[in-house]
């Protein structure tokens, strides 16, 4: 096998978050290197659709001693614009990536770690692996019973409407890549049928400031994993119903308003018929009172620490309408073209052959620090805090782990 | 409010539904129930369920005692009426169901239940267990549930305590989703 190098740390990823740990390797006089199965932010560049925008302002995407400079900080990154923050970035930070290198293999080797790659095998001490939560396209089981005439697609593959036959689409997952699509495929034309599980409601604005605002100022995106009751679905929390347009709510209401048809979670097709769960009512209930207990908390703490901010009126938010009777099943054969799959992703550790995982087959790890010396991950839900997986979260994340890797190799001198 | 130093006292130990929690999320095959039930048909539309075995906890378990429900139509359908309407019944587990979970909920909570008053309708178009109308289906249009509740607690509270009961209810799903049923038969 050809030897690539060795090299006391190796970062598996050059998006946001291995940038950030470079940044900070780099600040703490560390070598490493970066690996990259293609370009600076790859699934920026090839896994998103056309009018996609961040869900946070500007203002608010920053990485370790690099933020926003241009002349819009309210607005909302589009995914090029992003690759052009990140690849910028990349050379302000002079990181030393190495493209288009796709890991194959990553296994214990001595007191390290061999990582092989289709350019030759490096040797290093440490591996921080910053390929993301989002490798893999989740789609159910259930989708194998979808008819064979209907076109299917998961959002990762969706571009824009004009990819999609011109009738009635049904997309199924609420939160914000189903609710983005489903008001952009409704405007298009294409009738749209949205299938709701548990969701996450929130306006854009709240008393006249960005949600995002609200979130940081009130130290909520602060909040750590390890005060969190449960920590597992603090995790598993799905993306709030947002989109990066200023001042635009994208709620159910909104898209009902818009023509687009609500109806429960997918939980069968039986003989090419989709069956919709009768719970739609109570997910809508559940997502009304989040919502009223977080704007209740901001509310709070507005009043204990921000009297003079200057911020509008307490608001709340008419309670999600809905049908009188939802439908609860759809011909797929006769009513559908397309079914789109808005159901999430998973990450890929199929090469990572490391005892770091448990009996469902997920990456172990303490806030980042599996139970493999030196192993590390960044840049999943919740990791560390409720920020950890958002473009600004990323540098906290990034010093604490990174520190601990830095102890970790001043152990491991000393011990060889 | 209730105050800090108050615990509510529904009645659930939710000290040990947490344990049991965190035991069965280590051992996963001891989360595995088995649910039973027997009926003997006894004369006309009139049988007689029991209940008394389950499996779970990785072996055989028993109620305290064995539990019978009769089940029956009513006169209006010319039958004796020796029971509730099997539908019913449907609905009673449904109710009891949520209120278990309302409790378990409201404890975890620290919210002091005083009153739960749980009222239970489901119209159904009997034309289509008749079979009058093929377009009519054979179960309920739809189930509303009203719960009356006095607690310590705000409105938003106790709408959140129900909210949360439906979300953990197993009659709920086992009702709101479908379920794949096997029915069938040997001769004796």
């Amino acid at each position: 096998m050809e030897r690539a190098g060795i090299i006391d740390v190796v970062v598996i990823g050059a998006g946001h978050s291995g940038l950030a740990m470079s940044r900070v390797l780099s600040e703490r006089g560390v070598e490493h290197v970066l690996l990259e199965r293609s370009e600076v932010a790859n699934s920026w560049r090839s896994e998103r659709w056309d009018s996609l925008r961040l869900l946070t302002p500007n203002w608010l995407t920053r990485l370790p001693g690099y933020s926003y400079s241009g002349s819009e900080p309210d607005g909302f990154m589009s995914s090029a614009q992003l690759v052009e923050f990140l690849s910028n970035y990349a050379k302000w930070s002079a990181a030393p990536v190495i493209t288009d290198t796709t890991v194959t293999r990553l296994v214990a080797d001595g007191a390290g770690y061999r990582v092989s790659t289709n350019r030759g095998d490096w040797l290093c001490r440490a591996v921080v692996l910053a390929t993301g939560g989002c490798s893999q396209p989740l789609v159910p089981r259930l989708a194998e019973g979808v008819p064979s005439r209907v076109q299917q697609l998961h959002a990762r593959a969706y571009r824009n409407p004009e990819q999609l036959a011109p009738g009635r689409v049904l997309i199924v997952g609420g939160s914000a890549t189903g609710v983005q699509l489903a008001r952009e495929i409704q405007s298009s034309g294409r009738p749209v049928t949205l299938s709701v599980g548990e969701h996450v409601r929130m306006p854009r604005l709240y008393r006249g400031r960005d949600i995002q605002w609200w979130m940081l100022a009130s130290g909520l995106l602060e909040r750590r994993i390890e005060e969190e009751d449960d920590p597992e679905r603090a995790r598993r929390v799905p993306s709030p119903q947002l989109v990066g347009v200023p001042g635009l709510t994208l709620d159910l209401n909104a898209l009902r308003s818009q023509g687009v048809e609500v109806v429960g979670r997918l939980v069968g097709i039986r003989d090419g018929r989709a069956q919709f769960s009768g719970s739609l009512q109570n997910v809508c209930m559940l997502a009304d009172l989040k919502l009223n207990r977080l704007l209740g908390a901001f509310d709070d703490w507005l009043d204990r620490h921000g009297r003079s901010l200057g911020v509008a009126a307490a608001e709340r938010f008419t309670p999600t309408v809905l049908d009188q009777a939802a439908r609860l099943e759809l011909d797929l054969s006769d009513e559908v073209c397309t079914v789109l799959w808005a159901t999430g992703y998973r990450p890929d550790y199929s090469w990572l052959r490391v005892p770091v995982f448990d009996r469902r087959g997920q990456l172990k790890h303490d806030r980042g620090v599996s139970a493999a010396g030196g192993l590390y991950v960044l840049g999943l839900p919740y990791l560390r805090r409720r920020k950890s997986s958002f473009i600004h979260g990323a540098e906290d994340d990034a010093r604490e782990l990174g520190a601990h890797l830095c102890d970790f190799l001043g152990v491991a001198r000393r011990a060889g | 409010m209730t105050t800090q130093t108050n615990v509510a006292q529904n009645g659930v130990n939710v000290a040990a539904l947490l344990g049991a929690r965190e035991a069965l999320s280590r051992a996963p095959e001891a989360a595995r129930f088995k649910w039973r039930a027997t009926s003997t048909w006894l004369n006309g539309t009139h049988s007689r369920g029991t209940v008394e075995g389950f499996f779970g906890l990785g072996g055989e378990q028993a109620h305290r005692q064995r539990y019978q429900f009769d089940t029956d139509h009513p006169e209006i359908f010319a039958s004796e009426d020796n029971g509730a309407t099997p539908v019913e019944l449907v609905l009673v587990a449904l109710a009891g169901c949520l209120s278990a979970g309302v409790a378990a909920v409201a404890q975890k909570r620290n919210i002091q239940l005083n009153s739960v008053q749980a009222t239970v309708e489901a119209p159904m178009d009997i034309q289509g267990i008749l079979g009058i109308d093929p377009d009519v289906r054979n179960g309920f249009d739809r189930i509303k549930v009203h719960y009356e509740i006095d607690a310590d607690a705000s409105a938003e509270e106790i709408a959140a305590i129900v909210a949360q009961s439906q979300k953990r209810s197993a009659v709920f799903d086992a009702i709101t989703n479908p379920t794949e049923v096997a029915v069938t038969a040997s001769k004796v």
